[in-house]
């Protein structure tokens, strides 16, 4: 077989990958399509392994590794975008900006609230003293 | 107990009481009044036992070493040298000191400061009696420190007024001011004579065998004659003496009249060989003297503040002593300083009572009062025997210290004296001042004199005031014994100290004493003159104080009053004056110091401070301006990069995917350019 096949349908997958890493919304398919972008990697290891023709089968032997790690990788994405459903009600990759470079405006809000929750937290202190 | 033992307890003694009263203080206040108390008064007993020891005779040393200079030869030790000048002024230290804190322990009873007043009091005591019995330039210099910041602390007790924050900086800067070139000609002193040990210097000095002669006589001894003025409160730096009245009058009596001013004059006594080796130095000294003795005087009488008065007078007085140092007779100076010491702390101690008791330290509101000498009868009879000693007339102690001084300068004045550099013309100067100086003291007393207990107006009540606590009024009387007698002595001092007769020589005498009646009566006659005349006006307000509070209070309110009711912190515009009759045209230089205080703030205070506006200019808008610049830029590009932190991430990735594929045609295209090369 030529090695042109499994290239060019490597070169498929892998872009189908990256349009679905860039483009998607849901954090669920954003994972589904970096699997699409390690198997075309897979893909071609393999068939350059066969085309060189290469008696350790390093080719082989790292696909086998990817794909551990691309097991291990899409089991804890999984579970970070099931914790962020449960914590949000929503995996949409658009509203998950909480690390964004806030205005100077927002940055006033946010500090206004995180003193007035430690105060309440140690108003909470001191009054479970008072009672213990 | 050996004599250099006790010797060596005497300042030791108010140390340990110092240092105990500043850590228990706070917490066993009950001890304060004994830790202040007992251990001046140990430390006075043994002052005594010390001079009865020594009585006159050689002078005993003790030296061991303190601390080794770099110089093998030139090292600082810790050394005594009781001669009949220190132990009789180390006594008369201690006395004034145990009175001091005796009449404290009344005066201040409802401070709540008492015990860290009393052991500054007592550290104070202390530095003096070091400065007394040492005999190492450098221990001196100590002891002459510690006493410039305890006089700082106890100017500054009523710190809660602006009057006293103030007086006591300036009584701190004014000092160190003189106390910079002191330090300077100290070594340089040391490091010509090869010793710093007083004794070793001025043996050197006097010996007819070693031929030793300074290098710069006239630098070292101008250099340490401007410490004296400082501390000694001699023109032109005596202008923080009479501001530092706003301490309590305790602390004015121990410090500023007795003890503390009293260090530089004795200071130029036991190294009187050094100035004597110059004879501008002794010139300058007279001149010095002469300027301070008028200039002082003529303020005297211009003074509203009763406290104010007494201190212009101090600074004439040390100007006596100053004078009679000019014309190298060191045991009239200290003869001088002994009895100046007893009289003023008992005219300053009796000031504090009539302070108390009239409810003002002013004179004119004192003018304005019947009756103050019923209400304060000790104070009333003490201070009139410290205004005569004051005023020099026989035959109290005043007259025989001032003539003990003046006929030293007649001596030299008409070539008859025998002293290494000195010349007529500085006994000239002194004398003339002196008899000048002579006039105006009298003047200056009998003013006070009428108008605190002469005053015509509505009787002070007794039952207003809180009758002064028996030992107040006890410690008067104690202080009077010496401004009475202790002028006798002048037929016993000359074997104490080192020097000719101290009698009073006649012409001298006759004349002085006809120039202070005359000073007297002047002042009477314009007194009656003005009083006549201002009777007819309206009566001033008198200023007003709590006076169920104690003595303190009264005082503190009296100052800060002083200012809001006459307008002036010296003056009062007061028609019933004799002052004011009297100098005429210079009333107001005079009342001010002559102005000194503002040619100071032109020539000193004001360029200081422009420098200062000057450098805070140029940090604030020059230097700071490219500081400010420099965090600019880099601020500006943060904040172009912050705004990419969408906190999208598919924007991030898509920027890292642009980002490798331009790196990877660069890459490319670099590989294929260097391949085609």
């Amino acid at each position: 077989m030529h090695l042109a096949y499994p290239a060019v349908l490597a070169a498929l997958l892998f872009s189908i990958g990256l349009y679905g890493v860039l483009a998607r919304r849901n954090a669920i398919l954003m994972l589904m399509s970096v699997e699409l972008m390690l198997n075309a990697v897979n893909l071609n290891l393999v068939a350059f392994d066969v085309w060189l023709r290469e008696e350790l089968h390093t080719g082989q032997a790292l696909a086998l590794f990817t794909i551990a790690i691309a097991a291990a990788e899409i089991g804890i994405g999984l579970a970070i975008v099931l914790l962020v459903y449960r914590n949000r009600g929503s995996s949409d990759i658009d509203r998950l900006r909480d690390l964004r470079e806030r205005s100077a405006a927002e940055a006033d809000e946010a500090s206004d609230d995180g003193t007035g929750d430690t105060a309440s937290v140690k108003a909470t202190n001191d009054s479970g003293r008072q009672t213990s | 107990m050996s004599t250099t033992t006790l010797a060596a307890l005497v300042p030791l003694l108010p140390f340990l009481g110092a240092v105990a009263g500043l850590l228990t203080g706070r917490r066993a206040p009950g001890y304060a009044q004994p830790l202040a108390v007992l251990p001046t008064l140990l430390s006075t007993v043994l002052a005594v036992m010390v001079a009865v020891r020594q009585g006159g005779g050689e002078p005993l040393k003790a030296a061991t070493e303190l601390a080794p200079t770099g110089d093998a030869s030139l090292p600082v030790e810790l050394a005594l040298h009781l001669d009949g000048f220190a132990v009789l002024v180390a006594v008369l230290v201690g006395v004034v000191a145990s009175c001091v804190q005796l009449y404290s322990t009344g005066y201040l009873r409802d401070d709540p400061r008492y015990a860290s007043y009393a052991a500054f009091v007592s550290l104070f005591t202390a530095a003096m009696l070091l400065v007394v019995y040492a005999d190492d330039l450098i221990v001196l210099l100590v002891g002459w420190e510690i006493m410039g910041i305890c006089s700082y602390f106890l100017v500054g007790h009523y710190w809660e007024t602006q009057a006293a924050r103030a007086a006591s900086l300036k009584a701190f800067l004014v000092t160190k001011l003189g106390d910079v070139p002191f330090l300077i000609g100290i070594l340089v002193l040391a490091s010509e004579a090869g010793t710093f040990r007083i004794s070793g210097i001025t043996s050197k000095l006097t010996s007819q065998l070693a031929e030793f002669e300074l290098a710069h006589p006239t630098v070292i001894a101008l250099l340490l004659l401007a410490g004296v003025a400082g501390k000694s409160a001699q023109f032109p730096l005596h202008t923080w003496l009479p501001d530092a009245m706003a301490g309590p009058t305790p602390v004015s009596a121990l410090i500023h009249a007795a003890t503390m001013v009293a260090a530089g004059v004795y200071f130029i006594a036991r190294l009187l060989p050094v100035f004597a080796a110059s004879a501008v130095a002794l010139v300058v000294l007279a001149l010095m003297a002469a300027v301070t003795i008028v200039g002082s005087a003529l303020s005297a009488l211009a003074q509203d503040d009763i406290k104010r008065v007494l201190a212009y007078s101090t600074i004439g007085q040390l100007a006596y002593m100053a004078g009679a140092l000019a014309v190298s007779d060191r045991g009239a100076a200290v003869f001088h300083l002994l009895v100046h010491g007893a009289f003023k702390a008992l005219l300053f101690l009796a000031a504090g009572v009539l302070i108390h008791a009239a409810g003002t330290n002013s004179l004119a509101a004192m003018a304005r009062m019947g009756g103050l000498t019923k209400i304060a009868p000790d104070a009333y009879w003490t201070m009139t025997i410290g205004l005569i000693a004051l005023a020099a007339l026989p035959p109290f102690s005043g007259f025989f210290s001032k003539e003990a001084v003046l006929a030293a300068a007649e001596h030299v004045a008409f070539g008859d004296a025998h002293g290494a550099g000195v010349t007529p013309a500085a006994g000239w100067i002194v004398l003339v001042a002196g008899m000048l100086g002579a006039l105006l003291t009298a003047a200056y007393a009998a003013r006070l004199w009428l108008l605190a207990f002469r005053g015509k107006g509505p009787q002070v009540s007794a039952e207003e005031h809180a009758r002064e606590p028996a030992v107040m009024n006890v410690v008067l009387w104690v202080l009077a014994i010496p401004s009475l007698g202790l002028g006798l002595a002048y037929g016993v001092l000359p074997g104490w100290f080192d020097s000719g007769s101290l009698g009073p020589s006649l012409a001298t005498s006759v004349l002085a004493t006809g120039i202070a009646l005359v000073g007297v009566l002047m002042t009477y006659g314009a007194w009656r003159h003005t009083t006549s005349l201002a009777a007819s006006r309206s009566p001033m307000g008198a200023v007003a104080a709590h006076p169920q509070g104690d003595p303190a209070l009264s005082e503190a309110e009296a100052i800060a009053t002083h200012e809001p009711a006459y307008g002036d912190i010296a003056a009062a515009p007061d028609p019933a004056d004799p002052g004011r009759l009297l100098l005429g045209p210079l009333h107001g230089a005079a009342a001010h110091g002559f102005r000194l205080d503002a040619a100071y703030t032109a020539l000193f205070v004001r360029p200081t401070q422009a420098a200062a506006r000057l450098a805070r200019f140029v940090d604030r808008e020059v230097v700071d301006s490219y500081v400010r610049g420099a965090g600019l830029g880099p601020r500006l590009l943060g904040t172009l990069v912050r705004r990419t932190q969408t906190g999208n991430t598919q924007t991030y990735l898509s920027a890292l995917v642009v980002g490798s594929l331009v790196l990877a045609v660069a890459v490319v295209l670099v590989a294929a350019g260097t391949s085609g090369a």
